[in-house]
């Protein structure tokens, strides 16, 4: 069996349903960004998906390249909050940073 | 050379305003000097007016009148044209206004001695010439309302002089409001010319008039202004029905009567008919004629039994202003002005006689401590021929005057009025002949009233203690007495003492053209003047300056005859012999009476009560007046008075009840409806947010999800 198109999407799939999981369920605040960075490397893999097998060629990798330079800097600012929300509750927990709550 | 007299003018009207700011101002300071002062202020006026008045009568006879005139400011495109001018009447009476304001102010000097606002008296004759003389210069309608407003308001201040009586404010107050109502006609009149005339000027307003337009299209019209203005005149000269203030007007000082209420202001309302005689129609004049006869008529025959000095002497005067007005009226302009003013020295003469009296009155009274008589009441009097031999001498005079007995000016222009209203009534027929039998009956009564006043007061024996202890006042009294008397005389006047007709006086004083269109006109009145003639006489005295009428004067009598003045003549000897007779018959009667007493007073007037009563109580016109006048204008205050209570004051109170009940109502419409609409929608937008909040759970896991269910609906309806 050869490995197509289809195998690629299949493992993003899965890769950004674990994503959004981790995001949802996880409590500490690193973890959810951890999910985050799943979800973005599904993005960046279907990215080369149909990089390989559609017809976008290499604008499918210079997204990827621009996912891969957008979750560094998204890194950086959300471990500054991380860091933030820390300093002001001593703890990452974040279903208890509930302050916005109506 | 004009242009010297029109400045002469001006200083000579200024100069009795510098003495009344000198004593408004300066008087308590300057006490008893304010008198003296007063006095060679108007010293000097009066040798200004001999001087103007002898340049425009004898220099300057050519022309009708000499006069400026300047633009006074705009209303739009209405040039309000106003000036001062000279013409003949003018200049006469500015001697007549100002010599006996001389003589007034040098007797008040001594009268008025010891009075506590002595130096204010004389700042109000000031005052008083001043706006007297503005009359009499006055050229146009506007300034001549002016000043006679002005006139109206020193009459007022002297009038009440002595405030302090209850009945010299009264009167003061009646004089007022009695010549308001006659000032509101004229300034009628005055509005009716200006709206038609577009000009205030006497000239412009005449010459209007002469080129056959008409107020309103109609002459009615013209007649109705002109008894408008002639309103004005009855109630400066206190014509009928408008006399009543003048007898009260006595009240004031006794040489403000000899001014104010004999000689001047209320004659300024005969000068004012003879300024505008010109514009006056048939209808107008024949008003004025039956006024100045009933003038004429009922006062005199009040003046009978009055007792009071000044009251006989006031309603004499009165009586004497109908003859001038009536005199206006049939026409006979130049006898009506010629009576003014030989009325004017013989009545300040009459005046200050009495003033002189009533002072020596006071003095004895003062002397004996009796603070309770009358010192006005001829009753009291009596025998005064002796103890006051100059006030007696001068008084008989003038008193001949009045009466108009021969070698007198009285007798000149009263036999003048006569045979000028005889010879209308022949003219014009049928019911006019009212008027001489009316001018007739009340010579005879003056003639009879002044001579009672003379053998009452001075003759016989004194009737008081009082009268006993008079004596004779001081020169300052006695000399202006004898200068009026001299004046009284006929030579100053005519050089023959039976017809002043062929005296400087008639010949300086003519008639002028009428204005009025041949139609609205008595034909006696229309000049026979052939017109060639007019306008060849027009031409020969162009030469004068610019703004300068050429007079239409008796020189050329013979182009310029009219019928009234031929007529005159005619009934000139009948009318002085009837005069003659009624006068001696009154004066006979009068001696008859009180001196020898043929006929017993008392028994008289027992048998003619009623008449007698009549006369006593003036006709009952003051109680007329207050039984209509003011009981009428008082009913209508009471009238409306209710009203405003019940009425006016009803609907405010309704109105702001009906207001209020639908406050209430929009207040509670405010409350509930409105709040409440507001309130329901703050409600439930409450109850929905605070239902609503509680997804805003703050964790933000949970806003992925829901996130997350939106774009899973979101697919599930696009794709």
């Amino acid at each position: 069996m050869e490995i197509g198109l289809t195998h690629y999407l299949f493992i993003s799939a899965i890769l950004f349903s674990l994503g959004l999981y981790g995001i949802i369920t996880r409590k500490h605040a690193i973890m959810v960004l951890m999910g985050l960075e799943l979800v973005l490397n599904a993005a960046n893999i279907n990215f080369i998906a149909f990089a390989r097998f559609g017809g976008m060629n290499i604008e499918g990798h210079i997204a990827a390249i621009f996912v891969i330079i957008l979750a560094a800097a998204e890194a950086a600012v959300a471990l500054a909050i991380v860091l933030n929300i820390y300093q002001n509750f001593r703890h990452v927990n974040i279903d208890e940073v509930d302050n916005l709550k109506g | 050379m004009t242009q010297d007299v029109m400045l002469l003018s001006i200083i000579l009207l200024l100069v009795p305003m510098l003495s009344f700011l000198i004593n408004i101002f300066f008087g308590d300071k300057l006490g008893r000097l304010s008198g003296i002062v007063g006095t060679t202020i108007l010293g000097i006026d009066l040798g200004l007016a001999i001087v103007v008045a002898f340049t425009k009568l004898v220099s300057h006879a050519d022309l009708f009148i000499i006069q400026n005139k300047i633009e006074w400011f705009n209303i739009g495109s209405i040039k309000i044209v106003v000036g001062f001018g000279v013409d003949n009447i003018a200049a006469i009476m500015l001697v007549v206004v100002t010599l006996i304001s001389f003589l007034v102010h040098l007797f008040s000097t001594v009268y008025m001695e010891g009075d506590r606002r002595f130096p204010k008296f004389f700042a109000y004759l000031g005052l008083f010439t001043f706006s007297m003389l503005g009359i009499v210069l006055a050229n146009n309608f506007l300034i001549m309302y002016i000043f006679w407003e002005l006139v109206g308001i020193s009459s007022y201040l002297l009038i009440g002089f002595w405030y302090e009586k209850k009945s010299a404010s009264d009167a003061s107050k009646k004089a007022f409001i009695t010549n308001r109502i006659g000032d509101l006609g004229f300034f009628i009149g005055i509005m009716i010319l200006f709206m038609t005339y577009g000009s205030f000027m006497f000239e412009d307003v005449f010459a209007g008039i002469s080129s056959g337009l008409m107020p309103f299209n109609s002459s009615t019209m013209l007649t109705l202004a002109g008894i408008g203005i002639f309103m004005g005149a009855m109630g400066k000269s206190a014509q009928w029905p408008l006399h009543v203030w003048l007898p009260d007007a006595m009240e004031g000082p006794t040489p403000v009567s000899a001014l104010i209420h004999a000689a001047t202001m209320v004659a300024a309302g005969v000068y004012l008919v003879a300024k505008v005689f010109a514009m006056f129609t048939a209808d107008a004049l024949t008003f004025i004629a039956i006024i100045g006869t009933i003038t004429a008529f009922i006062p005199a025959t009040i003046a009978l039994t009055q007792t009071d000095f000044k009251k006989v002497l006031a309603y004499s005067t009165v009586s004497q202003l109908g003859f001038m007005i009536m005199s206006m009226g049939v026409g006979g302009y130049t006898n009506g002005f010629f009576h003014l003013v030989t009325h004017a020295w013989f009545k300040a003469g009459l005046f200050l006689a009495s003033g002189s009296v009533i002072h020596a009155m006071h003095h004895a009274m003062h002397h004996m401590k009796d603070h309770h008589s009358d010192p006005q009441d001829i009753n009291n009097m009596g025998g005064l021929k002796h103890t006051m031999p100059w006030t007696y001498r001068t008084f008989l005079v003038v008193t001949l005057a009045l009466s108009g007995i021969p070698l007198t000016s009285g007798f000149l222009s009263k036999d003048g009025i006569l045979a000028g209203t005889l010879a209308y009534a022949n003219l014009t027929g049928g019911w006019h002949w009212i008027i001489p039998i009316m001018g007739f009956a009340s010579a005879g009564m003056t003639a009879f009233y002044m001579f009672r006043l003379t053998i009452v007061a001075f003759h016989g024996e004194p009737k008081t203690e009082i009268a006993k202890h008079t004596h004779e006042n001081k020169a300052q009294i006695v000399l202006p007495l004898v200068i009026l008397t001299v004046l009284s005389f006929w030579f100053f006047y005519s050089p023959n003492p039976i017809d002043a007709s062929k005296g400087w006086f008639h010949a300086s004083v003519t008639q002028p053209q009428t204005a009025v269109p041949a139609a609205y006109q008595w034909d006696f009145l229309i000049s026979e003047k052939a017109a060639p003639a007019a306008s060849q006489h027009l031409s020969e005295s162009s030469h004068g300056e610019t703004g300068q009428i050429a007079e239409a004067g008796s020189h050329s009598t013979g182009h310029y005859l009219n019928k009234l003045q031929e007529e005159t003549h005619h009934f000139h000897l009948l009318a002085m012999i009837l005069s003659l007779l009624i006068a001696g018959t009154g004066i006979a009667f009068a001696f008859a009476i009180y001196q020898f007493k043929v006929i017993s007073a008392d028994n008289l007037e027992a048998r003619f009560k009623a008449l007698h009563n009549f006369s006593l109580q003036k006709w009952f016109f003051d109680e007329l007046y207050k039984a209509t006048v003011i009981a009428g204008i008082l009913g209508i205050s009471k009238a409306l008075s209710w009203f405003d209570t019940y009425v006016v004051d009803g609907i405010v109170n309704a109105s702001a009840y009906l207001t209020r009940g639908y406050g209430k109502f929009v207040g509670l419409f405010d409350n509930i409806v409105i709040d409440g609409a507001v309130n329901l929608t703050a409600n439930t937008t409450g109850y929905l947010g605070s239902k609503i909040r509680k997804i805003q759970t703050g964790q933000v896991q949970s806003y992925v999800v829901f996130v997350l269910l939106g774009l899973l609906i979101i697919l599930y309806f696009f794709i």
